[in-house]
């Protein structure tokens, strides 16, 4: 027959005579059964609901949790008759595993009345949470529950754009006045203006073209490749140079401002006490952020809205005015510095701490910006020899206990705080590039950090937010499992219906796919939305498409052949059409994925998963089924 | 399953179907317009769930009040429940309004549980709505691409037509009746496209397997035994998936369920326009067995 070439033998058959029923191979049953019991072993954590539990987390106090400290929080709450389920350390902290929703609300409230007390920053961290319940030799395996999303779990999901324009503006500005101070060194003039800088990059306008050659030969020692490009044009109807950015450059500092951005959003969210925040970039220029179970937003968002900064001040002199002076402690010492600013946190654009070369003492470089650079060294330049001291002013939300109207509440405070971290001597003229020495390693790698996560690359501001109720979320679980089990029933039901025998194998497949598709999400650590639900109920309703196919190929065959060639002919010529139909539908669930976000992406990673597992499921096992019921004997009559 | 139902006989009625179905779609589309929803537009809303019945009027003048005389206040399935959308408004960060509507109604009529709170940025909603048309084209490229390297030119056209059919009729359909047009509906949109193409390669590849099988006859006549041969199982497929998309607009609640309509409508017009559409264009385009010989190819492929 010339069509075996086109159908015949693949993976999924055995060439034997049309006359007599063949072998499946015994190692195809092995490959079934073991995928079912990996498929069993890891969706299984998913039918464990999670405990109602409490998290403590050290914020400010000093204590370690430990077993001892565990030990006591159990005991404290049984002693108030609150039943402890379990209490085990985690990575972060300890966790109290609790019976009812009830009981974990009250062993906050009496966890936090002892631990928080009344009127003090506060102590620890106890945040609600729910807690996974897999049992250890699940663990062992490596067998986790899917991760609900916030559609699910309710929560926050914010999404903060970083203003990307006003830190590449902050960048070509600097390389405006860098520009000009090259051209007045090398004593070419150009024509002043108040707006070199333009969204394109930086115009420095010259009277006449031979300065412009002039300028050019200059400014080409400091400024070419990798990450300026230099230009000749007409501006203004003026002989010009443009400077402009070049991509790589322009990525650079985009780069540096969101890994700054983020890091200074970690530790804000940190504050907020959630139990498994995420905070994430997400494309070239935004940052997302995901407290589960977080309902208050405008709480959050006064959280991570603020930030710390910098001052830098030189000592006061005995001349100066004590109206001019403001006094602040350092190393249990009295520094009186100068209430005027050189220059602040905004104009440091980079720092790193590293060593002196010739003394190899510990110091810290750090970058300004033009005008930092300008300023501070007009500042130093005549005062060698002085002292200056750096202002750390950190805005920080401090969360405080208090009792309104008898009623125990948590406020949140912004509260400013002023530290002098600093003060060393200026041993010369500082400028763009300067560094702070007489420090000790540990300050000098404490200073760095600060220096950098001070200052704030680029501004944010919020340009999504979604707030899920925790009610929803129970609900649109309810209610998405419902219609699961809902479309399962008919599907299976119409099945046996229609197809007899091989409906009720169909239907064993169909229940495998479920199976192997929720163990393949756990194990991905995929998480599942609403829309991922709806993308499984779909699933169901086109998994068994390819059983459709295959049974159809077969009563057409069994009108011309015996049953066990029929059985074969079905299945062989039917591969090539399944495996069309699910590679298209395969590309479109991928192209979803790749472009797809927030719920398209929930909804394309069930089904992208669905259709792999379905095709195995519906052509290698249901294949091995039949051959159980059917195969290894004469067959006169098959029930489909 | 002995069908001989002559199919093609009707291409023509169907012809005229597929082409009102579509100006009246298009005219939807140019007339009326896609409703679309936050997720496009950008905006607020907010959903409450109050402990007793509230009228929306009261709601109303309390937000008019503070303001938002452009709210749109909505009772949400029971009394209870009230839905309320702000439109966006150019050069204002409405990034707090959610917050504030919230507290002075919860001020103003009693507390309220909070069910969901959206903010969409209107750059955000610009670049999903392009972002989702981008996708949308870049899927029914990729659809043709791979249609003429598995089959030929003439069936990949046929498809993509059939496909592009499908589309327009859903999202004409969605402007007629005004339904919101969301992130899961453009999903919907393309598992559309995903569904309609399966039905429509099952039933080319049967054409195709007919063509090279049975010699000696008219195209229309090859079609015509294909669409029969395949007429079980399309239904059959098409009824299961119905099936489940019934579970999920019953049970799946207020989220799902725009999703839920787009994808009913998508499989039963798919499954109109694989039979008619896409079988149909094959005959206009003129389709013979010499545009299916290549043997020898397709036997390398299936040694994979």
């Amino acid at each position: 027959m010339p069509d075996n070439r086109v159908f015949g033998q693949n993976l999924f058959g055995t060439r034997t005579s049309a006359d007599q029923p063949y072998r499946y191979p015994l190692w195809r049953y092995f490959i079934a059964l073991g995928v079912l019991v990996l498929g069993i072993l890891y969706a299984l954590p998913n039918l464990f609901p999670p405990d109602h539990a409490v998290q403590i987390e050290v914020d400010n106090s000093s204590t370690i949790i430990g077993t001892r400290f565990t030990a006591q929080a159990r005991e404290l709450l049984e002693n108030e008759g609150i039943d402890v389920k379990r209490a085990a350390l985690t990575q972060r902290g300890t966790q109290i595993h609790l019976y009812d929703e009830l009981d974990q609300i009250r062993a906050k409230d009496l966890l936090e009345s002892r631990l928080n007390p009344v009127g003090m920053e506060r102590q620890f961290i106890i945040a609600l949470n729910l807690a996974p319940t897999t049992p250890q030799w699940l663990r062992d395996l490596g067998s986790t529950p899917m991760t609900l999303g916030l559609d699910l779990a309710g929560g926050i999901h914010f999404v903060l754009q970083v203003d990307m324009q006003s830190a590449i503006n902050k960048q070509l500005g600097d390389e405006a006045d860098k520009a000009t101070a090259i051209l007045r060194d090398a004593n070419v003039r150009y024509i002043p203006t108040e707006d070199f800088v333009s969204e394109t990059g930086v115009h420095i306008p010259f009277a006449d073209e031979s300065r412009r050659t002039e300028a050019m030969t200059a400014l080409e020692i400091s400024y070419g490749p990798p990450n300026h490009v230099l230009e000749e044009v007409e501006w203004r109807g003026a002989p010009a140079i443009l400077i402009t950015l070049t991509q790589d450059r322009l990525n650079e500092i985009e780069n540096a401002a969101i890994e700054q951005n983020l890091t200074g959003l970690r530790n804000r969210v940190n504050e907020l006490g959630v139990a498994e925040p995420l905070v994430q970039r997400l494309g070239s220029s935004r940052i997302v952020i995901e407290l589960p179970g977080v309902q208050d937003s405008s709480e959050a968002k006064r959280i991570l809205d603020k930030f710390a900064t910098l001052e830098f001040r030189l000592e006061a002199s005995v001349t100066d005015r004590p109206s001019q002076i403001e006094v602040l402690p350092y190393q249990g010492v009295d520094v009186r510095l100068l209430k005027e600013n050189i220059v602040t946190g905004d104009n440091v654009t980079n720092a790193q701490q590293a060593r002196d070369p010739e003394t190899s003492l510990p110091q810290v470089n750090m970058q300004f910006d033009s005008i930092g650079g300008e300023r501070i060294n007009r500042a130093t330049a005549p005062n060698i020899g002085r002292r200056m001291g750096i202002i750390f002013i950190e805005q920080r939300p401090v969360v405080v206990n208090e009792i309104v109207d008898g009623e125990r509440v948590e406020r949140t405070k912004i509260e400013t705080s002023r530290r002098l971290i600093s003060v060393a001597t200026i041993q010369g003229a500082l400028s763009y590039n300067s560094r702070i020495t007489g420090i000790s390693v540990r300050d000098a790698q404490e200073l760095a950090i600060l220096l950098r996560a001070g200052a704030l690359a680029a501004p944010m501001y919020f340009v999504e937010e979604r707030t899920v109720g925790a009610s929803l979320g129970d609900e649109n679980i309810d209610r998405g499992m419902l219609a699961v089990v809902i479309g399962l029933a008919l599907v299976a039901l119409f099945m046996i219906v229609y197809y007899k025998v091989f409906g009720v194998i169909a239907d064993i497949c169909l229940t495998m796919n479920m199976i192997v598709l929720v163990a393949v999400m756990s194990l991905l650590g995929a998480t599942l939305t609403l829309p991922g639900i709806a993308g499984i109920v779909l699933t169901v309703g086109m998994a068994v498409d390819a059983n459709v196919l295959i049974f159809s190929r077969i009563r057409e065959e069994l009108k011309r052949a015996a049953p066990a060639t029929a059985i074969k002919n079905g299945y062989d010529r039917a591969f090539v059409t399944i495996l069309d139909a699910n590679v298209t539908t395969l590309f479109v669930a991928l192209i979803l994925l790749a472009i797809g976000s927030g719920p398209v992406a929930g909804f394309a990673v069930t089904l992208s998963i669905g259709i792999v597992t379905s095709m195995f499921t519906s052509i290698f096992v249901s294949r091995g089924l039949v051959h159980l019921v059917y195969g290894n004997r004469a067959v006169r009559k098959i029930w489909i | 399953m002995n069908l001989n139902i002559d199919f093609m006989a009707n291409r023509h009625i169907a012809t005229v179907l597929s082409g009102i179905l579509l100006v009246a779609s298009v005219v939807a589309f140019v007339w009326l317009g896609v409703n679309r929803g936050l997720d496009f537009t950008g905006g607020v809303l907010v959903e409450l769930a109050f402990e007793e019945p509230v009228d929306p009027v009261m709601v109303r003048a309390i937000l008019a009040d503070d303001g938002y005389a452009n709210a749109v206040v909505q009772s949400l399935g029971s009394e209870r429940e009230v839905q309320v959308r702000v439109p966006p408004v150019p050069g204002i960060d409405q990034s707090n309004v959610g917050d504030n509507i919230q507290s002075s109604l919860v001020e103003g009529i009693g507390v309220a549980d909070l069910r969901r709170s959206e903010f969409v940025g209107p750059t955000v909603g610009e670049e999903l709505a392009e972002k989702g048309g981008l996708a949308l084209l870049v899927a029914l490229a990729m659809v043709l691409v791979y249609i003429m390297l598995r089959f030929t030119g003439k069936f990949a056209l046929g498809a993509v037509v059939a496909l592009v059919h499908d589309v327009i009729i859903v999202v004409g359909l969605f402007c007629m009746f005004g339904w919101t047009f969301n992130l899961p509906e453009l999903a919907a949109l393309l598992a559309v496209i995903g569904y309609s193409l399966n039905d429509t390669i099952v039933v080319s590849d049967r054409i195709r397997e007919n063509f090279r099988t049975i010699r000696r006859r008219k195209p229309v006549e090859i079609i015509n035994t294909s669409l029969n041969q395949m007429l079980g199982r399309t239904l059959v497929t098409s009824l299961t998936t119905l099936l489940v998309l019934l579970a999920l607009l019953l049970a799946g609640g207020e989220q799902i369920s725009g999703f839920a309509t787009a994808l009913t409508i998508g499989v039963v017009i798919g499954t109109y326009s694989s039979i008619y559409v896409a079988a149909n264009l094959l005959l206009m385009l003129n389709i013979q067995s010499e545009d299916l010989a290549l043997p020898a190819k397709e036997g390398s492929e299936d040694a994979i």
